[in-house]
């Protein structure tokens, strides 16, 4: 089991241009990548996009990370690609396969440069977000707050998979032997554990938050600040104009694949 | 044998756990590994069954390389018992948990059904065998996952914190479960922060700091050095806390055991009583 695939979607502490861009921005901008890539399946427009990231890989200095997260990503293009290749022509499988990698590209430059605080922070001034937390669990940060939890605790649960391949390893199990089927159930001793942990560890959490008085007072306050700069609302901008382009263009012309 | 040498590790983070460890563990010894929290204990224990393969050095269990030989191959001799039973514990009784090693080594399924009922019988577990692992203590939890690997009968079993989580007379059990286990001739690792036990069970200790052996020999004259103890991050042991402040009665000051102390102090006594009968 390679824990390596997910180094391309952790984030690294740097203090770069892209990851000193607020969150907000950041998201604005992966979907204005993301509008043109699902709406059109245009092989132009996908290296276009692919290509006008790499300067933003570069500037974050998670370019080296990121070819780890393609290399993960082999399989699952190849997969794309022969798949559409039976369901159309192998141009459209060209575009689709290209598709995915743009998602992946962009997916993985978002969680690269932005730390989850950040994040959480980000999510906590959504108001959207803060009225559905209200409505549905009554604290307007609970939703941000258990966003950046599940965030926080992805290395930690890494860790844990590790001790427990090993632990199951020290008992003679071996995960990749047998046939296909043989080899899902190998799986069980890992995941079953696995669970439990993470099970026992959220009802800890759950009390250790609840005794340090959690939820606490209506209107927590935060140390951090977020706030657009100048930058952030040139990026804004651009984002939403080409957002604004790509429906436009959408609904008034038909783009080939080629 | 296990032999050791001059094995070094350095994690994928560029730690370095290990630095030039020399090691034999030979059937019927018992050795506890002691040393402060990270000084390389367990990244020690994973290198003994292969789960971890030196940077430098070699390991050889019965003269093969754990580089060439596979981790399942290894654990048929090596028992390596995990510190936290959370991370191995999965089935649906206890004797099917049992049950697990065994099957993957490819036992008959008799030879599996006794020997887990004997297992269990041994840690005291043989009324929990329907039991799921999962409604029991944390203690008793601990003492699945040791039969689990006990099960299998290792020539060598490597404990990583074994006394964490139990009572006094669970420990005062696994005491004498391990002298059993090296008087038939296997070999008993203990990975531990506990000095009463150590002291207790007196075995071959080796102090781990910062990734090298700072000292080894008994317990008893590694136990009751205040700088060797201290380079561990350790306490000295009761009694030899004691005995320290009593070496100007003409007690050695190596003491570590009740059982020692004991002796030494009704010989004491018993001369005073003698003195203070010719006296009067």
């Amino acid at each position: 089991m390679s824990l390596r695939t997910l180094e391309g979607f952790k984030f690294s502490t740097l203090k770069t241009p892209v990851h000193l861009l607020d969150p907000r921005t950041k998201f604005l901008l992966v979907i204005a990548v993301l509008v043109p890539a699902l709406l059109f399946a245009n092989i132009y427009v996908m290296i276009a996009l692919l290509l006008s990231q790499v300067p933003l890989l570069f500037v974050g200095k998670v370019a080296r990370r990121w070819a780890l997260s393609l290399r993960a990503g082999v399989f699952l293009s190849a997969l794309i690609f022969v798949v559409n290749l039976f369901t159309g022509s192998y141009l459209s499988a060209i575009a689709l396969t290209l598709r995915f990698l743009v998602l992946l590209t962009s997916f993985s430059l978002f969680f690269m440069t932005t730390s989850p605080d950040d994040l959480g922070l980000a999510l906590d001034r959504i108001g959207a977000v803060r009225w559905l937390s209200r409505r549905w669990l009554g604290y307007p940060n609970a939703l941000s707050f258990t966003f950046t939890t599940a965030v926080r605790l992805v290395p930690t649960l890494a860790v844990d998979a590790q001790t427990v391949v090993d632990a199951q390893r020290s008992r003679g199990l071996e995960l990749d032997k047998g046939n296909l089927l043989k080899r899902v159930r190998n799986y069980i001793p890992i995941l079953i554990p696995l669970l439990l942990i993470a099970i026992r560890r959220s009802l800890e959490l759950a009390e250790a938050l609840e005794s340090r008085g959690f939820p606490g007072k209506e209107g927590r306050t935060s140390l951090f600040q977020l706030k657009l700069r100048p930058v952030d609302y040139s990026i804004i901008a651009v984002s939403l104009a080409i957002i604004g382009i790509s429906f436009w263009v959408y609904f008034h012309y038909k783009i080939p694949v080629l | 044998m296990i032999t050791l040498e001059k094995v070094s590790f350095t994690y994928r983070s560029g730690q370095r756990a290990l630095q030039e460890i020399d090691l034999n563990l030979e059937g019927g010894d018992f050795i506890a590994i002691m040393g402060e929290n990270g000084a390389g204990k367990t990244t020690l224990a994973k290198h003994l069954n292969g789960l971890l393969k030196p940077s430098q050095g070699r390991v050889l269990v019965d003269g093969e390389d754990t580089r060439k030989v596979s981790v399942a191959r290894l654990s048929r001799k090596v028992g390596l018992v995990f510190q936290n039973p959370d991370h191995l514990l999965f089935s649906e009784t206890v004797k099917d948990e049992v049950a697990f090693g065994l099957k993957n080594f490819g036992f008959a399924p008799e030879v599996v059904h006794n020997q887990v009922m004997r297992t269990l019988e041994a840690l005291g577990l043989s009324e929990y065998a329907e039991t799921s692992p999962f409604l029991l203590s944390g203690g008793e939890r601990k003492r699945v996952a040791l039969a689990a690997i006990l099960a299998t009968e290792p020539d060598y079993l490597i404990l990583d914190e074994p006394t964490i989580g139990q009572d006094y007379q669970q420990k005062e059990r696994l005491r004498n479960f391990i002298l059993q286990l090296y008087s038939q001739g296997k070999a008993v690792v203990m990975i531990t922060h506990d000095v009463e036990f150590v002291a207790e069970s007196n075995p071959k200790v080796i102090l781990l700091s910062q990734g090298r052996i700072v000292a080894q020999g008994p317990a008893d004259s590694v136990l009751s050095k205040d700088e060797l103890v201290k380079k561990a991050s350790l306490v000295r042991p009761q009694m030899s806390r004691l005995f320290g402040e009593l070496t100007k009665y003409g007690l050695p000051s190596d003491v570590v055991d009740v059982h020692r102390a004991r002796i030494l102090l009704e010989e004491k006594l018993s001369e005073a009583k003698v003195r203070v009968a010719q006296n009067s």
